[in-house]
C-alpha cells in the first residue's frame, strides 16, 4: 500500500512535470535571439527616422548630383527601408558596419579599440564589485534587522538614487583636485607601469563600482534573505545546526542561483554608468565614441554601438536567466 | 543514568512550568502567546497538545526546544527535558541540545526538506553534528528507521531529493530525521494534518508504531481530537494561549469538564440532519456525462473530471466527497461557469445552461451562486462588507441606495452577524465572521442552488461546525438546493441527503446517505470511509488490515489501455480485467451505483469475509448516522 | 467563543524617516512650481563678474561658468528636472498599469502581444536606448518625456501584471466572474482597489529611474538643450569649474540626489509596501 503512495506520487509528477534542462535552456537562448532580432529592427529604425538627405550630409552642400546620386547608390537609399535593413544585417553578422559619416573610417576599425578598452575597464569593476557586494549583501542579510543591516539598507538605497556623475565628479574634486592624489583624466600611455596604469584606474573603476555594487548587495541580501526566512532553514536550526554550517550547507547551496542571477543583472547596470564614467573621466571606450556619434549624428556607428550595448546587455541577462534554471534543483535532479 | 534518578525525582521527564511566551505586534507593544503554561510528561508518554489556529499549541511546542519564532520571545516559566533546564542555556549549548535531547517533527515535510540535498544526507545530519556516531552507522540507522516507518524501498529512498518523494512518505522521513539521535522527547507538530485521508492513517500508524517500540517520549501537537485520540496518553486542552484542561485521553473524551473542551468535543460529531424526503419533481440540476480539465489550446491538456452524471432535486443536498485532486472543486467551476466543460451537459430546470458564465443569462447567474473555501480570499480586502454585499443586490436585483442598505442589513441577520459589520473592512473580522459575510453574498442573489465548496474546511472545528448549523438552517428556512463539497466525511453527514464518492475524477460511487450507510461499497469508498479516524480511544489499533487494505505491488498498464482509476490501489482488482478496461456503471439494490467490475455478489462475498475477520465487534466504519 | 473578531483595522503610523522623506519630497515639489517666484535674479542675469565663485553672502550657493547665481539656477532648473520627469512617470506608470491589468484579465492573445512587446523593449538598455533615439530625433522635451515613458513603461507593465495576474486568481475574482460581472467592472472594481499601494509605490520608483536617465542625457549634453537648463545640465555647463573646485558643479548634482534620495527613503519606509494582501 506504500507503494501505491509512491504511484500516487509519481502520477502527479508525471502531470506536472517541466520539460527537460536542456530544452528550457534552449527555449530561452532561443528567445534571447529573437529578441535581440526584435532589437536590431528597434536600432535601424530608430536611426533610420532622421529627417533630411544623407547623401547630402556627408557630401555637404556643394556635391554635385552625380557625386550625390553614386553616393546615395552605393549606401542603398535608393532602396526600400527593409530591403536597407538587410543589407545594414547581413554586414553586422560579417563583421561589416558600414563606414563613419563623419571621417569615413571603417566603424569595425573604430569601434574594436574602443571595445577592448571598455571591457577592460567593465572587468576591473567586476572584479573590484563582485566580492565586496556579496560580502555585505550576504552579511546583512545574515544579520538583518541589526543596525548594520540598517545601516546598509539606507547608504545603499541613497546610493542607487544618486546619478554617477555625481560619483564621478565629487572623487575627481576629492582625489584629483583637492588631495591630488589621483589624475583627473584616464589617459594611459602605452608601456605604462602597473602603478601608472592602477592610478588611472583607480577613479573611473571607483565610481563605475558604486554604482553597481549598492544594487548588487542589495539584490543579493534580498535572495539571501528568501532563504534563509523558509521552513528548512528554521528546521535545520532546530536540528541544531550550528549558524556557520547553517548558512554555508543549507542557505548558500539555495541561494546560489538567485545570487548569482542578483550579480549578472546587476552587471547589466554597468551599460549605463559605463557612459557617464567614460564620458567624465575622458577614457577611450565604446561609450564615450557612442556619446561623439551621437552628437555628430554619426548613424552607421550610433547603430554598431547600440549594437553591441544591447547584445552584451541581453547577453547578461540569458547567463541570469540560465543560472537560475540550473540552480533549481527540481529540474536539475528530475 | 544519573539523570534518571533525578528525573524521576521530579516525576516528570519532561516539565514546563508557567511558561510565557511574548510576542510583539506592529506597534511594538508585547502580547503573550503562551500565558503560564504547565504540564509534564512521564518517561514514555504521549501527550497531546490540542488547540485551535492561534491558540499557542505550536509556540508552546517549540520552547520545548528552546526556540522562539522571529518577532517572539520566551518571557518567563522553566522548562526542563531530563536533566536539563532548556531555558538557562546559552547559544552554544542550545545548539548541541537541539535536534540531539528534542527532536522536533513538522507539518509541512514538502517545506521542511532543504531542496538541494538528498534526504539521507539530511536525516543522518543530526546524528553527525552532535557527533553521536559515525556516517556509516547512521545510514544504516537511518535505514532501519525507513524499514521500521513503512517507507517504500527502503534501502535506496534516501538517495532521493524532496521533490521526488509523496507528501506521506516525507513526513515518514521526518519522523526518522527526528529518531535517528534516540532523542529523550521528540515534538511532532501536526504532522497528519496536511495529508489527505486514507494517506493519515498510513502515517499515523507507522508513527504509532515506531513510538511505541522506541518507548520515545513525545509531545503530538494537533486540532483534531479523533487523531490525538489515537495516539495520547494524555491530552492538554488549549485555548488563547492557556491550558483550559488537561487530563487522560479517556478523561478528556468521555468526561471533560471544561466548556471549551465540550464544545470541541460537539464539533468533531456534528449532529446528522434528518434526510429530505425524495422528491419526484423534475431535477433543479441535472449533469450529464460531464468532462473537463485545464490545459489546451497549445498546452498539454489535463484531463480533471471523466463523464460525471448527477442530479439534484429543488430543495435537496448534494454531497462531493473525494481527497485531494480528485475534481470535486473543479466540478463547482464547471457547474458555476467558470471552467467551462469539454463535452458534457448541465441542465438547469431542463434547460441548457451554456458552458461559459459570459453567456448564461443574467436569471441563469442569480439561480446559482458559488461559495468559496477560503473567506480569506473570497472578500475583496479593498473593500467594506456594506459594498460587498450591496454590488450583487444591484447586480441582479437593481437595488440600491436605502433599499439595498436596508438589504443589507437582512442579509447580516440572516447570517446571523450585526448589521453593525456592514462597515468593517473582511480583515476586521475573525474567520467566522468572513464565512458568515461569503455566505450572504451568495444569499444576496437569492440563488436557488448554492454551489458550497469545503466552505468550512479552513475554518476551526468549533467555528466550521457553527457554520455548518446556520447551513442546514438556511437550507431548512429557504429551501435551497446545495452542492456541498468536502474531503471530510463528517460534514457531509450532518447536511447531505445524497453522497457523491469522486476518486480522480470519476463518479466511482453514488447514492443515498442511507445506501451508502449499508454495504457492498465500492472499493475506494469503503477504504475512504474506514479511514476516518473516530473520536474514540483505540479505533487505530483495532482497525484490521481488510478495512485499510491497498493494493500492493503494480499493476502492469498497457498503453492505450483505460484502466479502472482505481486499479492502482484497489485490493479486489482482477488482473487483466480492471487494468484493462473502463468498469461498467453498477446499480445497486440497496439504491445508488458503483463504477466497478465486481458484481453486487462479489463485492458482498469480499465484505462479508471482512467482518469475519480480527476487527469484530468495533465497527470499523462509522455510522453515517 | 472560539472566534474572536479583530478590532480595528491595523495602520501603522507613518515612521520617522517615511515623515523626514515625504517633507523632502513636498518641498521640491513646491520649488518645481514656485521656484522661479523665489528666485531673486532671473534664470540667465549674469550678476557677478567672477565666475565659479565660491559660496558666500550674496550668492549663497556660489556662481556659474557666466557669474550668474546658482540659487537662481538650481530654482528655475527645479521645474526641468522635475516637471519633465514627473509626466513621463505619470504616461509610464499610468500605461504600464493599465496595459498590466487589461493583459492580466482579458487573458491569452493580449497578454501575449503585449508581453512580447514589453519583453522587446525591456532588453534594451535605457541610457543607449534614450542616445539612439536623440541621435535620431533630436532632445525636444516632447521627445525626452516619450522616451522616457516608452523606456519605463515596461517595468510598470511587469509589476502590474504580474500582481494583477495574482489578483485575478483570488476568490474574490472568481466569485464575481461567476456573478457574472465584465471585465471592466472586474478590473476597476475588484483588481485596481487592491493595486494602489504597489502602484503608488512603482510611479515613485519610476520617477527616480526617469530623473536619473534624463539628468544622466543632460548631463551628456543631449538632454533639455540651452538656454534651458535642468540639473543635470548644469552640472555639465560647468564642469570646467570642478578643477576649481567651485560649488557650481557639485550643488546642482547634491539637487538631484536629494530629491531622488527622498523619494526612494519614502517608498522604502511606506507602511504595508506591497499589495495589501501580502502584509498577511
Amino acid at each position: 500500500m506504500a507503494e501505491a503512495i509512491a504511484a500516487g506520487g509519481e502520477r502527479r509528477r508525471r502531470i506536472g512535470a517541466p520539460p527537460p534542462l536542456a530544452a528550457l535552456i534552449a527555449r530561452r537562448i532561443a528567445i534571447s535571439l529573437l529578441l535581440l532580432l526584435a532589437v536590431s529592427v528597434l536600432v535601424f529604425a530608430g536611426t533610420e527616422m532622421l529627417p533630411g538627405d544623407v547623401a547630402q550630409m556627408i557630401l555637404g552642400q556643394g556635391a554635385t548630383p552625380q557625386a550625390l546620386a553614386g553616393l546615395r547608390a552605393a549606401l542603398h537609399l535608393n532602396e526600400p527601408a527593409w530591403l536597407r535593413y538587410l543589407h545594414w544585417l547581413w554586414g553586422l553578422l560579417h563583421g561589416n558596419a558600414g563606414h563613419s559619416l563623419v571621417n569615413g573610417m571603417s566603424v569595425a576599425t573604430l569601434v574594436g579599440r574602443r571595445l577592448i578598452n571598455s571591457l577592460r575597464l567593465a572587468l576591473f569593476t567586476t572584479v573590484v564589485t563582485v566580492p565586496l557586494a556579496l560580502l555585505v549583501g550576504i552579511t546583512a542579510a545574515i544579520w538583518r534587522g541589526t543596525t548594520y543591516d540598517r545601516v546598509v539598507n539606507m547608504l545603499t538605497i541613497a546610493t542607487v538614487s544618486v546619478p554617477e556623475f555625481l560619483f564621478a565628479t565629487l572623487a575627481v574634486l576629492i582625489f584629483a583636485v583637492r588631495l591630488r592624489w589621483l589624475p583627473a583624466l584616464s589617459l594611459v600611455m602605452r608601456g605604462a607601469s602597473f602603478l601608472e596604469l592602477l592610478r588611472a584606474y583607480a577613479l573611473p573603476v571607483a565610481t563605475l563600482s558604486l554604482a553597481i555594487f549598492a544594487q548588487m548587495a542589495r539584490m543579493t541580501r534580498a535572495a539571501l534573505v528568501n532563504i534563509l526566512s523558509s521552513s528548512y532553514v528554521e528546521m535545520a536550526a532546530l536540528k541544531g545546526v550550528r549558524p556557520i554550517r547553517l548558512v554555508l550547507r543549507h542557505a548558500l547551496p539555495n541561494a546560489l542561483g538567485p545570487v548569482a542571477n542578483a550579480v549578472a543583472l546587476s552587471l547589466s547596470f554597468l551599460l549605463g554608468g559605463v557612459v557617464i564614467v567614460e564620458t567624465v573621466f575622458s577614457y577611450p571606450g565604446l561609450a564615450k565614441l557612442m556619446v561623439d556619434a551621437v552628437s555628430t549624428r554619426d548613424m552607421p556607428l550610433v547603430q554598431a554601438c547600440a549594437m553591441i550595448f544591447c547584445t552584451a546587455y541581453l547577453l547578461l541577462v540569458l547567463v541570469a536567466d540560465v543560472i537560475a534554471l540550473l540552480a533549481n534543483p527540481r529540474l536539475r535532479h528530475r | 543514568m544519573a539523570s534518571d534518578v533525578r528525573a524521576g525525582e521530579a516525576g516528570w521527564h519532561v516539565e514546563v512550568a508557567n511558561l510565557l511566551v511574548t510576542a510583539r505586534g506592529a506597534s511594538g507593544v508585547s502580547t503573550p502567546i503562551v500565558r503560564d503554561l504547565s504540564f509534564g510528561i512521564a518517561r514514555g508518554e504521549v501527550l497531546a497538545l490540542i488547540g485551535e489556529s492561534g491558540s499557542g499549541k505550536t509556540t508552546a511546542g517549540l520552547s520545548l526546544l528552546g526556540y522562539a519564532r522571529p518577532g517572539c520571545h520566551i518571557a518567563g516559566g522553566r522548562v526542563r527535558v531530563g536533566t536539563t533546564d532548556v531555558l538557562a542555556l546559552s547559544r552554544s549549548e542550545l545548539a548541541d541540545f537541539r535536534g540531539a535531547k528534542v527532536s522536533y517533527v513538522a507539518q509541512s515535510a514538502a517545506a521542511a526538506f532543504n531542496p538541494a540535498q538528498r534526504l539521507l544526507s539530511q536525516v543522518v545530519e543530526p546524528a553527525l553534528i552532535h557527533g553521536l556516531m559515525s556516517r556509516r552507522a547512521a545510514e544504516a540507522k537511518a535505514r532501519e528507521l525507513f524499514h521500521a516507518l513503512a517507507l517504500p524501498d527502503p534501502e535506496r529512498i534516501g538517495d532521493r531529493y524532496p521533490h521526488q518523494v509523496s507528501g506521506g512518505q516525507l513526513q515518514r522521513v521526518m519522523a526518522a530525521m527526528a529518531l535517528i539521535v534516540d532523542p529523550e522527547l521528540i515534538v511532532l507538530d501536526e504532522p497528519s494534518t496536511a495529508l489527505d485521508v486514507t494517506t493519515q492513517v498510513e502515517v499515523l500508524r507507522a508513527f504509532k508504531r515506531v513510538v511505541r517500540d522506541l518507548r520515545t517520549t513525545a509531545l503530538y501537537i494537533s486540532h483534531d481530537l479523533a487523531v490525538v485520540a489515537q495516539v495520547a496518553d494524555r491530552i492538554v486542552v488549549m485555548y488563547g494561549g492557556e491550558a483550559k484542561e488537561m487530563g487522560t485521553t479517556g478523561t478528556i473524551l468521555e468526561d471533560a469538564q471544561h466548556p471549551y473542551t465540550r464544545s470541541l468535543l460537539a464539533a468533531a460529531a456534528p449532529p446528522g440532519v434528518p434526510e429530505a424526503a425524495a422528491d419526484p419533481a423534475p431535477p433543479l440540476l441535472d449533469v450529464a456525462d460531464l468532462t473537463a480539465g485545464y490545459g489546451g489550446k497549445g498546452r498539454a491538456f489535463i484531463p480533471v473530471l471523466h463523464g460525471i452524471s448527477f442530479a439534484i432535486a429543488p430543495g435537496r443536498v448534494l454531497g462531493v466527497i473525494g481527497e485531494s485532486g480528485c475534481g470535486k472543486s473543479t466540478l463547482a467551476r464547471v457547474v458555476a461557469g467558470l471552467l467551462p466543460q469539454t463535452s458534457g451537459q448541465v441542465l438547469l430546470d431542463g434547460k441548457v445552461l451554456p458552458a461559459r458564465v459570459e453567456e448564461r443569462t443574467r436569471e441563469q447567474l442569480r439561480a446559482v451562486q458559488i461559495v468559496f473555501q477560503s473567506a480569506d480570499t473570497a472578500l475583496n480586502p479593498a473593500r467594506r462588507v456594506g459594498p460587498i454585499l450591496a454590488r450583487p443586490l444591484r447586480f441582479y436585483h437593481g437595488m440600491r441606495g436605502a433599499a439595498a442598505h436596508r438589504r443589507v442589513g437582512e442579509l447580516l441577520d440572516m447570517v446571523r452577524l450585526p448589521a453593525t459589520l456592514a462597515d468593517r473592512f473582511p480583515e476586521e473580522l475573525s474567520g467566522g465572521q468572513k464565512q458568515r459575510v461569503n455566505l450572504a453574498r451568495a444569499l444576496a442573489a437569492e440563488p436557488r442552488l448554492l454551489l458550497c465548496d469545503e466552505v468550512t474546511s479552513a475554518l476551526d472545528t468549533v467555528v466550521g461546525a457553527a457554520v455548518l448549523e446556520l447551513l442546514a438552517e438556511l437550507r431548512r428556512e429557504l429551501g435551497l438546493a446545495m452542492m456541498f463539497i468536502s474531503h471530510d466525511l463528517s460534514t457531509v453527514r450532518a447536511i447531505c441527503d445524497d453522497i457523491m464518492i469522486l476518486y480522480a475524477g470519476q463518479r466511482v460511487e453514488f447514492g443515498s446517505r442511507a445506501a451508502l450507510r449499508q454495504l457492498p461499497r465500492h472499493p475506494y469508498t469503503d477504504l475512504l470511509l474506514s479511514s476516518v479516524p473516530q473520536l474514540r480511544q483505540g479505533w487505530l489499533d483495532n482497525l484490521g488490515a481488510m478495512h485499510l487494505r491497498e493494493a500492493t505491488g503494480e499493476p502492469t498498464l498497457e498503453d492505450g489501455a483505460r484502466p479502472c482509476a482505481f486499479v492502482r490501489r484497489c485490493a479486489l482488482r482482477i488482473e487483466g480485467v480492471c487494468d484493462r478496461a473502463t468498469p461498467p456503471l453498477r446499480y445497486l439494490s440497496k439504491g445508488g451505483t458503483i463504477l466497478c467490475h465486481h458484481t453486487e455478489a462479489e463485492l458482498s462475498l469480499e465484505e462479508v469475509e471482512d467482518v469475519a475477520g480480527p476487527a469484530q465487534g468495533a465497527s470499523a466504519v462509522p455510522d453515517l448516522e | 467563543m472560539s472566534d474572536e473578531p479583530i478590532r480595528g483595522r491595523r495602520r501603522a503610523p507613518l515612521s520617522p524617516v517615511a515623515l523626514a522623506a515625504g517633507a523632502v519630497v513636498v518641498a521640491c515639489f513646491a520649488l518645481a512650481v514656485f521656484g522661479p517666484a523665489l528666485a531673486l535674479h532671473g534664470e540667465g542675469a549674469i550678476v557677478s563678474r567672477h565666475i565659479f565663485a565660491p559660496m558666500s553672502a550674496a550668492f549663497p550657493l556660489g556662481t556659474d561658468y557666466l557669474g550668474r547665481d546658482m540659487l537662481s539656477r538650481v530654482l528655475y532648473g527645479a521645474r526641468f528636472t522635475i516637471g519633465v520627469a514627473l509626466p513621463a512617470a505619470l504616461l509610464a506608470s499610468g500605461a504600464g498599469t493599465m496595459l498590466g491589468m487589461l493583459a492580466a484579465v482579458r487573458g491569452r492573445t493580449l497578454d501575449a502581444a503585449l508581453s512580447r512587446t514589453m519583453d522587446t523593449l525591456i532588453s534594451l538598455p535605457t541610457l543607449i536606448f534614450s542616445l539612439v533615439v536623440v541621435a535620431a530625433l533630436g532632445s525636444s522635451i516632447t521627445v525626452l518625456v516619450l522616451t522616457a515613458a516608452v523606456i519605463y513603461t515596461p517595468g510598470s507593465y511587469r509589476i502590474a501584471r504580474s500582481i494583477a495576474v495574482d489578483l485575478s486568481a483570488t476568490d474574490f475574482v472568481k466569485a464575481a466572474r461567476a456573478r457574472g460581472e465584465g471585465g471592466l467592472a472586474i478590473m476597476l472594481g475588484e483588481i485596481l482597489p487592491n493595486m494602489v499601494m504597489p502602484v503608488l509605490t512603482d510611479f515613485g520608483l519610476r520617477f527616480v529611474f526617469i530623473v536619473l536617465l534624463l539628468s544622466s542625457l543632460s548631463f551628456l549634453g543631449l538632454g533639455i538643450q540651452p538656454p534651458y537648463s535642468d540639473w543635470g545640465g548644469m552640472v555639465r555647463e560647468n564642469i570646467e569649474g570642478l578643477s576649481a573646485g567651485a560649488p557650481a558643479v557639485i550643488v546642482p548634482a547634491v539637487a538631484i540626489a536629494i530629491l531622488t534620495i527622498s523619494v526612494n527613503l519614502l517608498i522604502d519606509n511606506l507602511p504595508g509596501r506591497g499589495s495589501p494582501r501580502r502584509g498577511e
